[in-house]
């Protein structure tokens, strides 16, 4: 437990605040976390975090509940672990999953902390969280698919002052950045979090000069009530009493077990939901464990609920007492010490696929198909012929889902705020050319919305080196919903410069690429939404003309293109009434195939044999 | 005799202001615009204008025009058919953009995702290749190429972009492309991305690019029409258009890249406000332009606005320079609601529009918006634009009611509330360009124009710390001020990324040098002859593996061996002013830019009749408002009627045909000699009369 330090014992007091004030300081609140945001962009230097932007802001109030943010507050959690004072002027870094429940999952994301000071009391936190390029480690990237614990994942930092009264712990900071492949990346991207932290925190000042401490503090516990408010109504409208569940896989732990089951199980007592993963597997060996903070899944929850009915709300803590949680100790979302967790990307951008799949069968015309593949990952490095050490890691996106509100975009990122990294800026900087970043005709699912296309992108290598990949969804399928077909899948190749081609798997490391060498990252494509046979027939025939499907493609909506790809309405119509005649009630999840299907099929269709069942010991 | 023309289109007017370039003499009139054909309006002004100042229309020399045809083009999504040329392997570049969603997390289940500006089926790949340091790994196909050109031509394109992959270290490509599309094509216009913006990174080079192809046919149509028709009507006359960038280019660069103008509009504003302010003797500025559906803001240093790299016009955001205005959706238009489930009052971001428009229009409006509010606090008279329009006081209480139920307060209580969240918003933009940008607003003006701006000013000086605020009068001439106020400007530009150690200075400076001659060639060719014209130079500097550039501002005087290491000082002191801290990190050049300008001319301000503190002749009428939580009386003036010197105390209201500007209690606004309003707080309240 933590030891706040403060000078002022005056305590604050509950005011009134009139309306118009919640609403101003909850506005000035959103436009602090994305100044955040705007600082950290310009001055951070790894790609990954000033391109791709993987990172995550939070402002919290003074007893660390997150009043703005996305992924909810993990202060608390921080606080209760944290052995030693807190005091003006300190900011602590920490990367040890395991030191803070959670907040973050593995030991590449580093999360900085800053109480907020004012006149000699805590009247907030900041904090956000960037992924590093390389924390050090057996691999370059810092993810080795095959760890089997978080030693084999580079340097773990326990929660450390890394400012103390303000002034820099140099030392810590130097024996940190001695562990790494590219310090000076991590040294900048930490001064940008930094930074942006004390951004956040001059806000903060700000408005309590502005409105009163007494004012601010006060709003914020309305803004908290707010929230409680509207999802108590929500909850109650939305969710059953009754008890649902959803099932979606990890395809491969990277060690070649798999699939990997996480089920979640959802119903409403009272004003309370509940949502209970019993049925999870238990960790893996592997690196795909994901410790999934409680706070963080509530908050995934929250903002899931919320975006169909009121996008412009900003979330807060305030909604926590109406979610309970329950993960499983040792399972494969709450995985016991020293497991490794690297690769934890995939239950991530899996645990949005579980909640779509949840939320929506109730209210199915809410319901998105799957695209949560996860975010794909490539490293390439290695020694340039001029004696330089070069380091990529990009992360990769996929096809959005079909959506009731309309086709999901090609390539493009389910992250908030993720960009892609500019390919010229990539053949400037790193020995490769990029002969190819097209989405690939047909991999999004068909439906009445269709699900977005994946991208194909090929590196031609100019310098040996060694790549890693770390990707999923290469065995299961993203479903489609309410009548809508799978996307693709994700697949990797190389062509080397024989002309043989070498099927990668979705995790691997230590791979050798020479000169010449050309990569195909295939990335997964949106599951489709609604009866591909009820799509606009002529939309199908212009996708088709802008080689966004093909015209073989085309079929799988029941449409029909003679030559010159023009569209036959006649022969369209009776296609697609053959079709509905032979097909059976339009399934609310298509998966494409059983799991046991899949691996039958696995090595014939995608090039890799099937993963082994897991198993796991007695818990 | 010589005098200069500036010409602002405006949605609802166009205003022209003819200049006499010995003596300043201004005339100014007012017309209404033709949306079909704008030139109509400015020919039907120019006549009217010339008659009444009994000039012969020969006699104008220069007609400076602000324009925004091809904001409407962007806006209203009627720009051309474009083609796209590219690299083989992106032909769905724009498709994929940067794969950036807006909104949170879960943001991509409702993200409406805009059509790319040039259709994927009109998009053709060429084979052939060149490297990241300019060399043809591939060459083109000429074969292939022609082909896909003919098929292209066929498709009933209406202007071609050619843009392929790292055309910005070598353009020997596009250039042979181009030239078989000249050949294959016929006479629509081609834009090549290595000419539009020569710089790294593709999507945005090339979404740059076919923005300039989308806006180009309309806007050189347009520029040609009024060419031909001003040559018979001011044969002597130079026709010259203002830039995003706020400086002007003659009409040929203007319909060859009429990308640079997409900010026309803004910039006319800004540049007038500008020059006005610095008329009354401020130099450091706020200009805050608030209209139906919209407000733009710009931070002006020095009376130099702040040029940004980015354009930003509806969806739509592009490299190319212009003046730093920031846009919010906040005008006197915006709609409040309160949601259901939060029950919280929201302004915006749905606006009314000019159709039906607020309910106090009587146009059928009845949903509750900021115009309504103010008019429900008794802040707006009963008619508009000399009563051409009536206001219906009763429809906007009507529509402010459901409000004041939901939140269960008093109906002026909730209109209140309106105005408060709509200056917030305003004042959120106002933050981006100055304290986000690390300077301190209490060191600046607020210049307020715009139908709703002055309404606005005091509260938002109030917010900013931003005293004078400072309300021109005639918020339309104003644009038109700025228009023919500025002067001729041209810049060359292109990517270049060294490392400081991988340079000399002498290096950088023989590059400056070339943009130099290049970028005066351009004015010389406009009619500058190269003595007069005024050169500066940019270097856009990082951190070398930092993303985002910095903009360092290079003095001729710097062109010397210590080149980069002034350079060097300059940006440090940047970076640590935006982000708070410099790094012991090697810097980078990224982009190396010149400017040169033409002489800029001396106009002075119409100056006004000189009076005495007292301003009750200019009384009108003593009307109840509701202002700062109660109710209070307050005197109507009539601007036209206030002299210099006047001095008004608030709470008071001053009317104008199309804006009116309310002082709040505890503050007073002085009349300057150029008509100015000149708001401040009372600092003795004694003086609270």
């Amino acid at each position: 437990m933590a030891q706040i330090i403060e000078t002022s014992v005056t305590p604050f007091r509950t005011v009134d605040v009139d309306l118009v004030t919640v609403d101003i300081i909850e506005n000035a609140l959103r436009n602090a976390r994305y100044e955040m945001d705007a600082v950290l962009f310009r001055t951070a230097m790894s790609p990954g975090i000033r391109e791709q932007h993987d990172e995550f802001p939070l402002i919290a109030d003074h007893l660390g509940r997150m009043v703005v943010g996305q992924f909810g507050s993990f202060i608390g959690g921080f606080l209760d672990n944290y052995q030693g004072t807190v005091e003006e002027g300190d900011i602590f870094l920490t990367s040890d999953p395991y030191s803070c429940d959670g907040a973050i999952s593995h030991a590449n994301d580093w999360l900085v902390l800053m109480p907020i000071y004012l006149d000699g009391r805590i009247v907030g936190w900041s904090a956000m969280f960037g992924h590093m390029t390389d924390v050090g480690g057996k691999v370059p990237g810092s993810l080795p698919t095959d760890a089997e614990s978080i030693y084999e994942e580079g340097v773990v930092i326990p929660p450390t002052k890394i400012y103390r009264r303000g002034e820099l712990n140099q030392e810590a900071l130097e024996l940190i950045l001695n562990q790494v492949r590219m310090k000076q990346w991590n040294r900048s991207d930490l001064n940008a979090i930094v930074a942006a932290c004390r951004t956040a925190g001059r806000r903060v000042v700000e408005l309590c000069g502005r409105f009163g401490t007494d004012v601010y503090i006060s709003t914020l516990e309305l803004l908290m009530d707010r929230n409680y408010r509207a999802m108590e109504q929500l909850i109650l409208q939305t969710v059953s009493e009754e008890r649902l569940s959803f099932t979606d896989y990890i395809d491969d732990d990277g060690l070649g077990n798999g699939p990997y089951r996480i089920h979640c199980t959802m119903w409403r007592e009272g004003n309370k939901v509940h949502l209970d993963f019993e049925g999870t597997d238990p960790q893996s060996e592997g690196p795909i464990n994901f410790f999934l903070n409680v706070n963080m899944f509530k908050m995934f929850f929250g903002i899931y609920m919320i975006m169909v009915f009121d996008p412009q709300i900003l979330w807060n803590d305030g909604f926590y007492p109406l979610v309970e949680v329950h993960i499983p100790e040792r399972s494969l979302l709450r995985p016991a010490y020293p497991a490794a967790l690297s690769c934890r990307t995939h239950a991530l951008g899996r645990i949005f696929d579980i909640l779509g799949g949840l939320l929506g069968q109730r209210q199915p015309e809410f319901l998105c198909a799957a695209g949560f593949s996860s975010s794909p990952h490539l490293m390439y490095s290695g020694t340039d012929s001029s004696g330089e050490w070069f380091q990529l890691y990009q992360i990769g996106f996929g096809g959005i889902p079909g959506r009731p509100f309309g086709d999901g975009p090609d390539g493009h990122s389910l992250w908030p705020s993720f960009t892609n990294v500019p390919n010229e800026f990539l053949e400037a900087y790193f020995p490769l050319v990029i002969e190819k970043y097209e989405t690939v005709a047909d991999s999004g699912g068909p439906g009445f919305f269709r699900g977005g296309n994946g991208i194909d992108i090929a590196y031609r290598f100019l310098e040996p080196g060694t790549i890693s990949i770390h990707d999923d969804r290469w065995l299961t399928y993203p479903w489609g919903v309410n009548g809508g077909l799978p996307g693709a899948r994700s697949t990797k190749y190389v062509i080397r410069t024989n002309g043989s081609t070498e099927v990668l798997a979705s995790k691997c490391d230590h791979v050798k690429v020479a000169v010449g060498d050309i990569l195909h990252y295939v990335t997964w494509g949106g599951g489709g939404w609604g009866d591909p046979l009820d799509r606009s027939a002529e939309l199908v025939a212009l996708e088709v003309e802008r080689g966004l499907v093909t015209r073989e493609g085309a079929k799988r909506y029941g449409v029909v293109l003679d030559d010159d790809g023009a569209l036959v309405v006649s022969a369209t119509e009776a296609l697609r009434a053959e079709m509905r005649d032979h097909r059976g009630a339009l399934p609310v999840f298509d998966y494409g195939a059983s799991i046991a299907d899949l691996k039958v099929r696995s090595l014939a269709e995608t090039g890799i044999a099937p993963p082994r069942d897991p198993v796991f010991k007695a818990r | 005799m010589s005098y200069r023309l500036g010409v602002d289109v405006g949605g609802t007017f166009t205003d022209l202001l003819l200049i006499d370039e010995v003596s300043g003499q201004t005339h100014r009139a007012k017309v209404p615009s033709t949306p079909g054909d704008p030139s109509i309006a400015v020919l039907n002004g120019i006549e009217l204008l010339t008659r009444r100042a009994s000039i012969d229309p020969s006699e104008v020399t220069q007609v400076m025009h602000g324009t925004t045809v091809a904001t409407n083009a962007v806006l209203e999504g009627k720009g051309a058919r474009v083609g796209l040329v590219v690299t083989e392997g992106y032909r769905q570049i724009l498709q994929v953009a940067r794969s950036f969603v807006p909104g949170g997390l879960a943001g991509w289940i409702v993200w409406p995702k805009p059509e790319p500006l040039a259709r994927l089926e009109d998009t053709i790949e060429i084979k052939g290749r060149i490297d990241a340091r300019g060399q043809v790994i591939r060459p083109l196909d000429h074969v292939a190429l022609r082909r896909e050109l003919e098929d292209l031509g066929a498709r009933g394109i209406e202007a071609l972009t050619i843009s392929l992959m790292n055309s910005f270290t070598n353009d020997e490509h596009e250039i042979a492309v181009a030239r078989l599309a000249e050949e294959i094509l016929g006479d629509i216009p081609i834009s090549l991305s290595s000419r539009i913006l020569p710089e790294i990174k593709e999507y945005e080079r090339t979404l740059t690019t076919v923005a300039n192809s989308y806006v180009r046919p309309r806007a050189s149509q347009y520029l040609r029409n009024l060419a031909t028709e001003l040559s018979q009507l001011t044969p002597g006359a130079r026709l010259h258009i203002l830039r995003s960038d706020g400086g002007l280019m003659g009409t040929e660069v203007a319909s060859a890249a009429p990308v640079n103008m997409l900010m026309s509009g803004p910039a006319g504003g800004v540049s007038g406000a500008v020059w006005i302010a610095s008329q009354a003797g401020y130099k450091d500025l706020l200009t805050f332009d608030m209209g139906g559906t919209s407000t733009d803001v710009a931070l002006v240093q020095q009376a130099i606005p702040k040029v940004g790299r980015e354009t930003s016009v509806g969806d739509l955001t592009i490299r190319a320079s212009s003046i730093d205005v920031r846009t919010v959706g906040a005008g006197g238009g915006s709609i409040a609601h309160v949601p259901a489930l939060t029950k919280a009052l929201r302004v915006g971001p749905q606006s009314a529009g000019a159709d039906p428009g607020p309910a106090a229009y009587g146009r059928g409006g009845t949903e509750p918006t900021v115009t309504d509010a103010n008019m429900v606090l008794g802040y707006l008279p009963s008619g508009l634009l000399d009563g051409e329009m009536k206001l219906d006081g009763e429809a906007a209480r009507r529509s402010i009611e459901p409000l004041a139920e939901a939140l269960g307060i008093e109906v002026e209580r909730a209109a209140a509330g309106v105005i408060d969240i709509v200056n917030e918003n305003m004042f959120g933009a106002l933050r981006l360009v100055s304290v986000q940008q690390g300077y301190d607003p209490r060191d600046f003006a607020l210049v307020a124009f715009g139908g709703a701006g002055p309404l606005h000013a005091n509260a938002l000086g109030r917010l900013m710390g931003s005293w004078p605020v400072i309300v021109p009068p005639s918020p339309g001439v104003l644009c038109a001020f700025g228009d023919a106020t500025t002067r001729l400007r041209s810049e060359s530009s292109h990517t270049y990324i060294r490392r400081f150690s991988e340079v000399s200075s002498a290096q950088v400076v023989a590059e400056l040098e070339a943009l130099r001659a290049e970028a005066a060639a351009e004015l010389t060719g406009q009619g500058v002859a190269e003595a007069e014209q005024e050169i500066g130079y940019s270097v856009d500097v990082r951190y070398h593996g930092q993303g985002f550039e910095v903009t360092v501002d290079v003095d001729a005087s710097m062109l010397t061996e210590q080149l980069l290491d002034a350079t060097r000082v300059r940006f440090e002191a940047e970076h640590e002013r935006l982000f708070t801290f410099a790094l012991d990190q090697e810097c980078e050049l990224v982009h190396l830019r010149a400017i040169a300008q033409g002489a800029r001319p001396t106009v002075a301000a119409l100056q006004i009749e000189t009076g005495d503190e007292d301003a009750s002749s200019a009384v009108i009428a003593t009307k109840e408002i509701y202002v700062e939580g109660e109710r209070a009386v307050a005197h109507v003036y009539a601007r036209g009627q206030l002299k210099a010197n006047n001095r008004i105390v608030g709470p008071a209201i001053i009317s104008e045909m199309d804006s009116t500007t309310l002082v709040l209690p505890a503050h007073e606004a002085r009349v300057d000699v150029f008509g100015n309003l000149i708001i401040n707080p009372m600092t003795d309240p004694k003086r609270l009369s």
